[in-house]
């Protein structure tokens, strides 16, 4: 192993967020383990753990309508979130330290409402409020919202853009000084709050906003998008980017790379962007126990029914019935090309997906169920905890990542192991914060002031 | 003997006058935190009130510049508190009913069974801050009836029992047990299902100014009339009816008229058409047990929290709690068991029922 000398950020320091929880298969709710998805509880225990662990952001995410599969609700997966803002509000008074990131909509809300309802997350807490600035790719969403459907994949980046700079012009409506005392003429100090006026394509707003800035400033801004718009509005706009490249070490060097990039580009220094991927993380006493864990785990996520699913929209064909642990499908796949209106989603050929899935099941002599589990997506790491220590102070090192946010497969104890055993071994590498030095989000990420809060380069 | 009356307190800002926050106890800087929150919160349910309202709108309220939204507020004091109901205004007039619904939802998470919602309409001038065309006369009606159907019908969406976690066929979910709402109204569609599970209570408690929403869609009408009798002739009567009451009481630091007049002389307080009671608390525990033969509770709106609040506490519930015209909320009740509602069924699955 290269020594932390030879890297090129021998003291960089690793960050961890805790993603509490996609509503997919990745969230086992068969085992005992498995507690409520929805009870506060859960989110009660899951946030005491995360901020135990000396993490900077307990994180949720959100989708405004329940998947579908096949016409009707998807039924295979953990489904059912609290409203991410209210439930942060609500754990904002139980915890002190941990930040508190909402995954929020640019399309289907008004910057008036939402940037006042972070700005009031960001108060109540102190200086802990992030907001994960997410667009959805499909018009079905829509259906929920008076406005329906509406923008396609570029608009979208478009209006998150405007949406962000009225957003900032409330957040920053407000003087440093602005209180007055019960003696003086008025509650708030004459000219210390001035009215936000703005005019752009998607927006025009006239508004007095109602709240000060919190110690850090602004909520911190996340950002998960991976296509290029997503990337280059990260580049310009986020605070932090959510990614799904944690797990190979070239692929996440050569995503904080490209990311780096495009950052300088946009007239920012390169580490004004923390790069925090996804991951799971699955700890054994040993490298043999962990790799067991991990397949046993991957059974309980990839049940036959989900393995079915996954086949299903690969071939295009409802495979409900069929035996999951016996040999893919004989068929053919159904090759439906795509219209113009999918947006920058890259489209493959499920005749060439499904030569893939051939050659690997009959090479390895794999099931149907195995084969899902072969090739799907990799999600992150497995190991022993001075192993995984070791992996993750080189991934931080090297600059290939700032940190994970880490999602649990278990809800709410999934991160116990984690604090309890790898963080430990981390503290030991000097990778890892053994006490919290600040007290809001943006100290704790160790970033700089909002970007419209600095004095001119 | 008639049931106890109900005692709810409105929490917004530093108290109902606009220049409240002149006699507060603390400065402007600390107003908005969260200290100050938990503080008066915590107050207000140790005082025995049932419920707490947080009142809210888009817009800068009357004589300070700051407010935290109500349903952060809220869901705030949620795990903070254990047995007081928290009822935070939500708008109808602009707002999302989806989001809506799914904050209300969650709220009721949060505090296990103890949110409701006072419906409002909102003013024109919000319609600006949102660049959206004014909605005023009869269409507030509309978008407030639109947006409680659409509430009602969200929360009703999941089943109780729709997270069927069957490990034999691999199903989390049975899609049978969620419903799509499909909402049809004049401006707008919304499809449901709700992405937030049935809340505890099954139906939040819905309060609404007497007159606003039809009347069996609502849980509380809130009455505002000048006196008992107009007070007691108020509102439909098809739910609960709760007396709007300003109150201003004669404190060791100045009695109730003086202290109003000191606070007028810097900003008049508004006359809103609610009954209005300034005096010694012995004359407002007289007001509320007569209230109490017509209402089945009243919503205190104090003229100065950090003054009123304590007198509260100290002289008027103990004196009606002592009577048995006003009970305590009991421990462990979710805010729809205190008023002696039941947990309605889903109107899906009563729907689904052979006649
Ligand atoms: C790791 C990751 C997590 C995401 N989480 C959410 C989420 O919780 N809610 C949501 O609406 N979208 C989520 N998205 C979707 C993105 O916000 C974005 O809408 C989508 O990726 C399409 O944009 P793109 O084409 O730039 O990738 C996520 C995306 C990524 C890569």
């Amino acid at each position: 192993m290269t020594s932390a000398d030879d890297l090129p950020r021998p003291d960089a320091q690793l960050h961890f967020g805790v993603f509490f929880q996609g509503v997919n298969h990745w969230t086992i709710w068969s085992e005992p383990e498995s507690g409520s998805q929805v009870d506060f509880a859960s989110f009660r225990r899951m946030v005491a753990t995360a901020e135990r662990g000396l993490f900077d952001a307990f994180f949720l995410g959100e989708g405004l309508r329940l998947r579908e599969s096949g016409g009707k609700v998807h039924e295979l997966d953990v489904a059912g979130r609290p409203d991410a803002v209210t439930q942060l509000a609500a754990l904002a008074g139980l915890t002190s330290r941990i930040g508190l990131v909402a995954t929020q909509n640019t399309t289907y809300n008004e910057p008036a409402d939402l940037a006042r309802r972070l700005a009031g997350l960001d108060v109540l807490s102190e200086g802990r409020a992030g907001w994960n600035v997410v667009t959805t790719d499909n018009a079905w969403t829509g259906e929920n919202f008076r406005r329906g459907g509406y923008l396609d994949h570029a608009d979208r980046y478009v209006r998150a853009e405007q949406f962000l700079q009225v957003a900032r012009a409330m957040w920053d409506s407000w003087a440093d000084d602005w209180a007055g005392s019960a003696d003086g003429p008025a509650w708030a100090r004459p000219g210390a709050v001035a009215p936000v006026r703005v005019t752009s394509s998607q927006f025009d707003v006239d508004i007095t906003p109602t709240l000060p800035r919190s110690p850090q400033g602004h909520p911190v801004i996340f950002q998960a998008g991976d296509s290029s718009d997503g990337r280059d509005f990260a580049a310009r706009n986020a605070e932090v980017i959510f990614s799904a490249h944690g797990s190979d070490f070239d692929d996440a060097l050569a995503f904080a790379t490209d990311v780096r990039h495009r950052v300088v580009a946009a007239g920012r220094p390169a580490d004004d962007l923390k790069i925090l991927p996804g991951t799971e993380i699955i700890i054994g006493d040993t490298e043999t126990e962990a790799e067991e864990k991990a397949r046993w785990i991957r059974l309980r996520q990839v049940t036959p029914a989900t393995a079915l699913a996954i086949a299903g929209q690969v071939w295009g064909l409802d495979l409900t019935g069929r035996d999951a642990d016996g040999p893919l499908p004989a068929e053919d796949p159904v090759v439906v090309e795509p219209t113009g209106t999918m947006g920058s989603r890259r489209w493959t050929d499920p005749r060439q997906i499904v030569q893939r899935w051939r050659d690997v099941a009959e090479a390895e002599k794999l099931t149907l169920r195995e084969t899902v589990i072969r090739l799907g997506p990799q999600r992150g790491h497995v190991g022993t905890p001075s192993g995984l220590a070791d992996r993750f102070a080189h991934f931080v090192r090297a600059g290939a990542v700032d940190g994970f946010n880490v999602s649990p497969y278990f809800t709410p104890d999934g991160l116990d192991d984690i604090v309890d055993r790898l963080v430990p071994e981390l503290q030991d590498r000097g990778v890892y914060r053994t006490a919290y030095t600040g007290t809001t989000l943006r100290e704790h990420l160790g970033l700089r002031d909002p970007i419209t809060r600095r004095a001119p380069r | 003997m008639p049931p106890p009356l109900h005692l709810a307190i409105e929490l917004d800002g530093d108290g109902a006058h606009p220049a409240a926050w002149r006699r507060s106890r603390h400065a402007p800087a600390d107003a908005l935190g969260p200290a100050r929150l938990r503080q008066v919160a915590r107050h207000a349910e140790n005082a025995g009130f049932t419920l707490a309202t947080f009142d809210d709108a888009l817009l800068p309220p009357a004589g300070v510049a700051g407010r935290v939204g109500a349903v952060e507020r809220a869901a705030y004091v949620a795990p903070l508190t254990s047995v007081i109901g928290l009822v935070p205004v939500v708008g109808t007039t602009y707002t999302e009913p989806f989001h809506v619904a799914s904050q209300l939802a969650s709220l009721d998470f949060a505090s296990l069974g103890r949110a409701g919602w006072v419906v409002a309409t909102t003013g024109a001038a919000a319609a600006a801050a949102l660049g959206r065309p004014v909605v005023e006369g009869d269409a507030l009606a509309r978008e407030a009836r639109d947006a409680v159907r659409v509430n009602r019908d969200l929360w009703d969406s999941w089943e109780d029992d729709a997270a069927i976690r069957d490990v034999l066929t691999g199903r989390y979910l049975d899609h049978t047990k969620l419903h799509y709402v499909d909402f049809v109204g004049e401006t707008y569609t919304v499809k449901g299902p709700a992405i937030v599970p049935r809340p505890p209570q099954g139906q939040l408690v819905v309060f609404a100014p007497a007159g606003l929403v039809p009347a069996d869609q609502v849980d509380v009408e809130l009455v505002a009339g000048p006196d008992v009798a107009a007070v007691a002739s108020g509102g439909s009567g098809a739910g609960l009816r709760f007396a709007e009451v300003e109150v201003a009481l004669d404190t060791a630091a100045g009695d109730a008229l003086d202290r109003v007049g000191d606070l007028d002389a810097h900003t008049p307080w508004p006359h809103t058409g609610r009954l209005r009671y300034a005096g010694p608390a012995a004359g407002l525990v007289a007001l509320l047990t007569e209230l109490a033969r017509v209402v089945d509770g009243v919503r205190l709106h104090p003229l100065v929290l950090d003054e009123e609040l304590p007198e509260l506490s100290a002289r008027v519930l103990p004196a009606l709690f002592e009577a048995r015209v006003a009970g305590r909320p009991p421990v462990g009740s979710t805010l729809r068991s205190t008023f002696g509602l039941t947990r309605p069924e889903n109107r899906f699955t009563a729907e689904e029922q052979p006649a």
